[in-house]
């Protein structure tokens, strides 16, 4: 396949995303990288859960998808690529679902370091269900379960995947798209499990109550409120900047 | 024909054999080739042997879940690459996997689990017998639908049942749950291993769409890696998988199938087991371990001159109501031993308008051939 255009499902569209929504940039880049990787329809499987992010790959990419329950993604990946190890098993979910109901599955696939990619489509609350605090939502951060400040502390998802044994394992954000593409290639290519956080945008819960409503100024906080890990400077930066790229 | 007569890929012959070892042989035979599990008691036996199984043969994938909800989870994505998959676990660990059991019912995904009962609610007693699950795994998870679940009463049965679960799953696209209990799980019998055995291969069609509407029948399966892009979800969907969450007609329509597919095939999956029966005055029904003491009574009444019948359910799920109403309606009691607080007794009693007499055991201990003899002799 030449265009990127040729593995996404045009006939559901519109798609379910709410306007400004940063998962139909996570849609592109998936797609954008099988084009380059010219993989073939017939080697790729997509495995997702439930929630917005399961939306990405069912139905929105043309492949073979399996829409599972919440947070159980990976343990149906797993069973698949067991089964058919000449698979490329695409794993797509959001914070909820794969750091919080699927907390156990995903640091064990990772331990297993089993050959699965597996990109993490992180909104920082739960959109689908209305926008309550997710494993990833920081402290502080107004969600509608947490109006006056969230008082748990987030996860640091991508640091806990790479700890747990996973071979592969980024984060960018929707804000950085060539970037974005580009981890989701070397993540397929690299033996192994593999992890790729994509901050993704939400600006009908998530932004409203926190940064903006409106997606141009969300994508612009995304921007420049990031830093490369290669360039963090001090403690400041990764406790208040989301740090980005290869761990 | 998704019919075959095949040898048995393991030595035939009469052997001493467990029962959780029995149904490892049985489903291994029917080509079982992905086994996934988390350990529990009193089915962890059936992972030691599916093991040895894969590793004498070299074919076959075993993996060991993070918990029960994993390993189920990965049977079924294993069995949408069209491989025959099996789980095995207890009450505990069927708890867990109830969720995924609804989204393989709802996703028509054939699939074996073994419950191996122990005592509950909870954790119970590990290591006791009991048969508290029979509601539970026929009710287990929310909506609507019907299930297969096979009860044995013996080792050589658990051998048999586990090739039929098989035969079963692929024929009607269903996860069949075969319900066995700790008594007869580490029961060692004789069991006869026959030269050559009849199964079912799920009928595989690329093309055809991956659901069915047809309320008479489960369609063809198309699989993952056809390369047909392939929309699988627990949502309500139609045919071709397509997420259709507001509509109710296409959610009646699907419902209705699941229900029908089993329903209107009741008369080929139900089995029973019936002795003395024709003139019957009094029958004691049952199943698994407390039929086998039910037989053993009735044999003891006869002798004394009681005219008593003797009606098991090999398959508990679906239950075949005209036929059990033909069979049972004319007698003047019913005896119902089991290991539990009246399963059993609870759904006769709905089914036939007779006199239902539980013989219920709650302590753990399998019911004797004397408890059920005295019992009926006190209502006469």
């Amino acid at each position: 396949m030449k265009n990127y255009m040729d593995w996404i499902r045009t006939d559901f569209f519109p798609t379910a995303f709410c306007p400004g929504c940063g998962h139909g940039i996570i849609l592109k880049a998936i797609a954008k990288a099988l084009t380059e990787l010219e993989l073939r329809r017939e080697e790729v499987v997509f495995v997702s859960g439930i929630g917005c992010s399961g939306w990405i790959p069912s139905p929105y990419i043309k492949a073979d998808s399996i829409h599972t329950t919440h947070g159980r993604a990976l343990a149906f990946a797993t069973g698949v690529k067991l089964t058919k190890p000449d698979l490329t098993v695409i794993v797509v979910g959001g914070d909820g679902d794969l750091a919080s109901i699927g907390g156990n599955h995903l640091i064990h696939a990772a331990r297993r370091n089993i050959d699965i990619t597996c990109i993490m489509a992180d909104n920082n609350n739960y959109g689908m269900t209305g926008g309550q605090y997710s494993p990833t939502t920081p402290r502080g951060a107004k969600t509608s379960t947490s109006k006056k400040g969230h008082v748990e502390s987030a996860f640091d998802v991508a640091a806990l995947v790479k700890a747990a044994g996973a071979s592969y394992v980024a984060r960018y954000t929707v804000a950085h798209f060539p970037q974005l593409v580009n981890a989701i290639k070397k993540a397929i290519l690299t033996p192994g499990f593999s992890f790729v956080q994509a901050i993704s945008t939400c600006p009908t819960h998530y932004g409203r109550r926190n940064l903006s409503q409106d997606p141009y100024e969300y994508l612009d906080y995304l921007r420049k409120n990031s830093v490369n890990l290669k360039n963090v400077q001090s403690q400041d930066d990764v406790l208040n900047k989301i740090t980005i790229g290869e761990f | 024909m998704p019919w075959k007569r095949i040898k048995l890929p393991i030595s035939p012959g009469r052997f001493l054999v467990q029962g959780d070892e029995a149904v490892a042989d049985g489903a291994f035979c029917a080509g079982m080739r992905f086994y996934a599990g988390y350990p529990i008691t009193p089915a962890s036996e059936v992972i030691t042997r599916v093991q040895q199984r894969f590793e004498e043969s070299g074919e076959g994938v075993y993996f060991q879940g993070e918990d029960e909800i994993a390993s189920i989870a990965a049977c079924i994505g294993a069995s949408w690459t069209g491989v025959k998959a099996m789980t095995a676990t207890s009450g505990p660990g069927f708890d867990l996997m109830v969720e995924n059991l609804g989204y393989a019912i709802f996703t028509e995904t054939p699939l074996v689990i073994v419950d191996v009962q122990r005592a509950g609610p909870s954790t119970g007693q590990a290591a006791r017998p009991s048969q508290g699950d029979y509601h539970q795994v026929r009710y287990a998870t929310h909506g609507d639908y019907e299930i297969i679940v096979l009860s044995p009463w013996s080792c050589q049965e658990l051998f048999e049942f586990g090739i039929r679960a098989f035969n079963l799953a692929e024929r009607y696209r269903v996860p069949v749950i075969i319900l066995t209990d700790e008594a007869i799980g580490h029961l060692r019998e004789p069991v006869v291993y026959p030269e050559e055995i009849n199964i079912f291969d799920r009928e595989h069609d690329p093309d055809a769409p991956p659901f069915s509407f047809d309320e008479k029948d489960a369609g063809p399966m198309p699989l993952i890696g056809d390369g047909k892009s392939l929309l699988i979800t627990g949502s309500t969907h139609t045919e071709w998988g397509k997420r259709v969450t507001q509509d109710p007609e296409v959610h009646r329509k699907i419902v209705k199938h699941l229900i029908g597919k089993i329903r209107n095939n009741v008369s080929d999956i139900f089995e029973s087991h019936e002795e003395f029966i024709e003139d019957a005055e009094i029958v004691i029904a049952s199943y698994g371990i407390s039929s086998r003491s039910g037989f053993e009574a009735v044999k003891r009444l006869r002798e004394k001159g009681i005219k008593a019948g003797f009606f098991r359910f090999k398959v508990i799920w679906p239950m075949w109501e005209k036929y059990v109403k033909e069979r049972l309606s004319g007698v003047k009691k019913i005896f119902v031993p089991e290991m539990n607080a009246g399963h059993l007794s609870r759904e006769l009693e709905r089914l036939v308008d007779v006199e239902i007499i539980p013989i219920l055991e709650l302590g753990t201990c399998v019911i004797t051939p004397e408890v059920i003899v005295k019992e009926v002799e006190a209502h006469l």
